[in-house]
């Protein structure tokens, strides 16, 4: 895999401002601020417990946060309706959670919650695009992990969003997809201009795929940069 | 032989607490206790039910429209009490009690409006209180199985959210399971009607001596008017639920300990 350009891209599209959260009375997250631009494959990376898939699962709203908000192209997200903003900030977690039935039917899922049918071609090129061609009519129940993780990625593309969340998508994969998955998601940037947040606790896989890095210590933002800024060459 | 009714139901219940007794007794013989326990529970018992008798035996000469205010009192506990099955569900109190309230109200109504059921208390009020209980349990059961599938699934329905999904969208399927798990009973009640129980009605039918035949068409009406009940409140209960489990911004917050 060639190593990802450390230079931020095009305009702001995401911009988090002063996020925080509390549950309990105890701080999930504090005061944390960045922005990601198009096209860029932004990591979060931290110790475990430092907040950082709390962070993410604020960017689409699936939490609130206690103060703060979200900016997506400019618009405050709270006055975005969840079920738009939703399909355009897309998210793909750790486990792929595929619905019963086949592949063609968890792609569909998406579009079809707003009433749109996908065609056929659209889901044989979005397959072909996660390299799964002829994979339409699969039950998901006889899909490898690594197969899974991939129809997860269609899914959420198959809802056109402008971000996609990406929460830990390898490290429920052994070492071969965990590859696989990792040179899909960097291609879907590199050749197609797709925007990331992706979590991760390996630094390693960070510095092999983002652009930026965003480091999380107990809740706190304490550096962002270019992954080599940030987790050293 | 015995003076009066009381005096006679004393002597019997004097017999069934010595049978109780004398079971204690030869499970104390294989070194297991139960005679402090079973001694209170006894006395519990005959003293709970004489003062239930007693105030029911005051009721039952009151007025026939007294037994509206008696069946919305119980229909208020059964919907405090199945509530409690929703543990961290918002507002599962009000919603418990409109369902009964729906459920067991429209059932009652219904048959006491086609004369199934007497209108007088003494036939309205048993009737009645045996619809809310069992509705009082299928609601409940209803909630608790639908909030453990709920809690089950986290996973499945913050995907789905994830993927701009509808909040009701995403637990229907768990709603639709909750309904039809909480109503076996009730179905197999039902099926298993004179085959493995006779229950209380017709026994108590049959004990003042009500025509046997007459006895058991009626309590196949109330076991039958026990699954309407129980499945109109498990329907509506499943269904004001469901908005129950997500925040005004579509965010899933019945979930365990973050």
């Amino acid at each position: 895999m060639s190593a990802p350009a450390e230079q931020t891209h095009g305009e702001v599209v995401l911009r988090a401002e002063n996020l925080g959260r509390e549950v309990a009375d105890k701080t999930i997250l504090r005061d944390v601020s960045f922005h990601v631009n198009t096209a860029d494959l932004l990591g979060i990376v931290g110790a475990s417990g430092s907040g950082k898939s709390s962070l993410l699962r604020l960017l689409n709203r699936l939490d609130e946060p206690t103060s703060g908000t979200v900016y997506l192209d400019g618009q405050d997200y709270r006055h975005v309706p969840p079920r738009e903003l939703r399909r355009r900030v897309g998210m793909v977690t750790q486990r792929a959670y595929l619905f019963p039935g086949d592949v063609a039917s968890n792609l569909r899922f998406g579009p079809a919650q707003r009433g749109q049918t996908v065609p056929n071609e659209e889901v044989v090129r979005l397959l072909e695009r996660v390299g799964l061609p002829g994979f339409s009519a699969r039950e998901v129940s006889v899909l490898s992990g690594g197969e899974q993780q991939r129809v997860s990625l269609a899914r959420a593309l198959a809802n056109r969003p402008e971000v996609l969340l990406l929460d830990e998508p390898t490290s429920a994969l052994d070492e071969e997809s965990k590859v696989g998955i990792e040179e899909l998601i960097s291609s879907l940037v590199r050749d197609h201009g797709l925007t990331c947040v992706m979590v991760t606790h390996d630094r390693e896989q960070a510095r092999r795929m983002c652009n930026r890095v965003i480091l999380l210590e107990a809740g706190q933002l304490v550096q962002t940069g270019t992954a080599v800024e940030v987790l050293g060459a | 032989m015995f003076p009066s009714q009381i005096a006679l139901g004393l002597a019997q219940a004097g017999i069934a607490a010595i049978l109780a007794l004398a079971v204690v007794l030869l499970a104390r013989r294989r070194n297991i206790h139960l005679e402090g326990d079973a001694a209170i529970a006894l006395l519990r018992g005959i003293v709970q039910i004489v003062v239930v008798g007693s105030v029911l035996a005051l009721l039952l000469k009151a007025p026939r429209w007294t037994s509206i205010f008696l069946l919305t009192g119980m229909v208020l506990a059964a919907g405090s009490i199945s509530a409690k099955r929703a543990k961290n569900i918002p507002g599962a109190a009000k919603i418990s009690t409109y369902s009964i309230a729906a459920g067991a109200g429209m059932v009652t109504a219904i048959m006491a409006w086609a004369g199934v059921i007497d209108t007088a208390i003494t036939s309205l009020i048993p009737v009645g209180s045996m619809i809310i209980a069992n509705a009082m349990n299928t609601n409940g059961l209803a909630l608790n199985r639908f909030r453990s599938e709920v809690l089950a699934h986290t996973g499945e329905i913050e995907t789905a959210l994830a993927l701009g999904a509808a909040p009701q969208a995403t637990v229907r399927r768990y709603a639709e399971s909750s309904i039809h798990s909480s109503l076996i009973p009730a179905i197999d009640n039902l099926r298993s009607l004179g085959i493995v129980w006779i229950p209380g009605l017709m026994t108590g039918m049959l004990l003042s001596r009500a025509d046997p035949l007459y006895a058991a068409i009626y309590q196949f009406v109330v076991i039958a008017m026990i699954l309407a009940s129980s499945g109109l409140t498990s329907l509506l209960s499943t269904t004001m639920i469901q908005s129950q489990a997500f925040s005004p911004a579509e965010q899933l917050i019945l979930k365990g300990a973050e």
